[in-house]
């Protein structure tokens, strides 16, 4: 009996290997072949647990869509419509809505990954570069989103948002008409971020990230050691040329990241049926109400992930009388990661051969950008936070622009052969 | 015969990149005008236009001092008859102003600045704003009698906003040290004739 089973299914591979004999060899490249460093550790899981709540964005987000009614008279109504009526229909949108904060999440602490590890230095940079398009076009992905409720909070944070464009001398005012498709704000709005959030967006986000394991997996995957195994000894248990201190990537670390996927399930399963606002945080409180363009939130701020550039946008002041420069300043921040990998200058790239300057740089980028979150995510009211709001945001661009000064006159330490942990 | 067919050949070989090239222009120029119907797809319909149109206000009945609030655009604006006792007052707030001069040109139509520059209307007493603070986008309140207030003892009459405790004159001249940057904007508009105000569309000869 089983060796009927077998012996069919063989018959299946081979009918399929002469057809398309492209594929098992993709395979191989990408999984069984796939030789990755040995000593992968914690701040290895992010990037597969950003793929895993890919998914999850994408498959919540197509059932949301079957119920959901992208016109600004229906849209708040259908919302509640799925918490309420709709069987589960809380479950999955409640997964929709932590799963982008999440999302967030993960995808920082991978980006902080690649600063501790120098991932982005040569030959790394466009796996950097893809790795900051795709941040990009989720930083747009998520604002849409968070648009589609249509609560207070939705039409408010598009208000403010893309009245930031408005700001641009000579074409701002037409620049913003032409994205809301109205003057304010309004139904040609929703259905136009609707049709990006649901479709444009995620095909953009799925190329991207075939581009940017396509790119990691043409030159390696660094390590938490940043030596590069390719230049080592060869040969190991599964392959005489591949790198010998290097596994396949499955079974080896397909079966370490479910240890992290599991880990993290528990943890968003947590959130989603325990707090799922997160204490107004993952859904802010204004945004149960519907939209209301004659009556202003008391407070008006966009989600967490947002409030450092948010902040920055804020504290930076009007020089005469053109609020331009926020604007310019937040964009900025964000363009200014794009230059890392020529930015630093260092001989070796984990932070475990580097001194203590880069240590204290990098604890200190870590420190405002975490500050600054918590600035952008108040009222900004306080005259004494606006004064370390501007030290903070002075201090994030110093830690950029003066990195190759810094990364060139920090003492490394010697870099060993081999990965630290080998047999 | 050889370098006759290599001659040939080169020749050829220059012609198809020349087609190549000519045809991948043509291709790109007409995916640049295909382009434009999808862009232009994301400008204010006909129904948006419509509905953003100009607004016409009758203010034959507007008494002295008080304020009558229009929409326009989704934006509340404000039209109010200024007493001669409130124009006279304008000028001794310049001190307390963040920009007295009005010189920011994107908060006002520079024909509203051709007269005294203290009214920022097209006559005097009468003035247009949109009445949306410009810090936030909250309505401010108009506080129109001089009288002291909690948040201004000296209060001269204006309009303050309840959100962030934004102060404006009855110019809309934002007062320095509150967080508005600039002062509240003034619409497009112009007189049909004595009594009739047209928002939204700038008086003739007005580019």
């Amino acid at each position: 009996m089983a060796n009927v089973i077998t012996r069919t299914a063989g018959n299946v591979m081979d009918w399929v290997n002469a057809r398309a004999p492209g594929m098992m060899p993709m395979y191989r490249k990408h999984m069984t072949e796939y030789y990755a460093p040995k000593n992968f550790n914690f701040w290895y899981y992010f990037g597969s647990l950003a793929l895993l709540v890919l998914v999850n964005q994408i498959v919540t987000g197509i059932f949301l869509t079957m119920h959901f009614k992208p016109n600004a008279t229906e849209a708040f109504a259908s919302i509640e419509y799925i918490m309420r009526d709709v069987e589960w229909g809380w479950l999955i949108r409640y997964m929709h809505t932590t799963g982008a904060s999440l999302f967030f999440i993960v995808v920082y602490l991978h980006m902080f990954r690649g600063l501790l590890y120098g991932s982005y230095q040569k030959p790394r940079e466009l796996v950097w570069l893809l790795g900051m398009v795709i941040y990009l076009v989720l930083m747009a992905e998520a604002f849409m989103g968070y648009v589609l409720p249509w609560g207070q909070m939705s039409f408010w944070g598009a208000k403010v948002i893309i009245s930031l464009f408005g700001a641009i001398p000579v074409i701002g005012q037409g620049l913003t008409e032409w994205i809301m498709g109205d003057y304010l704000p309004g139904d040609a709005t929703l259905g136009r971020f609707f049709a990006l959030h649901v479709i444009a967006l995620p095909l953009v986000l799925l190329l991207l990230v075939v581009l940017h394991l396509g790119a990691l997996h043409e030159v390696g995957s660094n390590n938490p050691d940043g030596i590069d195994v390719k230049k080592g000894p060869k040969g190991n248990r599964w392959s005489p040329t591949a790198p010998s201190d290097a596994i396949p990537f499955h079974p080896y670390y397909t079966v370490k990241d479910m240890v992290g996927v599991g880990f993290f399930l528990i943890l968003a399963a947590f959130i989603i049926f325990f707090a799922p606002t997160f204490g107004g945080l993952f859904l802010e409180h204004d945004n149960f109400t519907e939209a209301n363009r004659l009556v202003t939130p008391a407070h008006i701020k966009p989600v967490w992930y947002f409030t450092p550039y948010y902040a920055m946008l804020r504290v930076v002041p009007s020089f005469f009388a053109i609020k331009l420069w926020g604007v310019l300043v937040m964009f900025a921040a964000i363009a200014v990661l794009f230059l890392v990998p020529w930015l630093d200058k260092s001989p070796v790239k984990s932070y475990r051969y580097r001194g203590w300057i880069s240590w204290a740089m990098l604890l200190m980028f870590a420190v405002c950008f975490v500050w600054l979150g918590k600035i952008g995510a108040g009222p900004g009211t306080d005259p004494v936070e606006t004064i370390i709001g501007r030290v903070l945001t002075f201090l994030y661009f110093v830690f950029f622009i003066t990195m190759p000064l810094w990364t060139r006159i920090d003492k490394t330490k010697p870099v060993p052969e081999r990965v630290t942990t080998h047999d | 015969m050889g370098s006759d067919a290599v001659d040939e050949r080169l020749d050829n070989l220059g012609r198809r990149r020349f087609l190549t090239a000519t045809t991948a222009v043509v291709g790109a120029v007409g995916a640049g005008f295909l382009a434009v119907p999808f862009i232009k797809s994301w400008n204010p319909s006909a129904r948006a236009k419509l509905a953003g149109a100009p607004i016409t206000a009758d203010i034959s009945a507007l008494a002295e001092g008080t304020r009558m609030v229009l929409e326009w655009r989704g934006q509340p604006i404000w039209i109010v008859k200024r007493t001669k006792q409130m124009l006279d007052l304008l000028p001794t707030l310049d001190p307390r102003m963040r920009d007295p001069k009005s010189t920011n040109t994107d908060q006002q139509p520079a024909y509203v600045l051709k007269g005294d520059y203290h009214y920022r209307s097209i006559k005097p007493e009468i003035s247009v704003l949109v009445g949306l603070c410009t810090h936030l986008g909250c309505s401010p309140e108009m506080k129109a009698e001089i009288k002291p207030e909690p948040f201004d003892p000296n209060w001269k009459g204006g309009y303050f906003c309840p959100c962030h405790k934004s102060r404006f004159d009855l110019s809309g001249r934002v007062f320095d040290g509150v967080p508005a940057p600039i002062n509240l904007l003034v619409p497009p508009h112009h007189y049909e004739n004595d009594t009739t105000i047209v928002i939204g569309v700038d008086p003739k000869g007005v580019a």
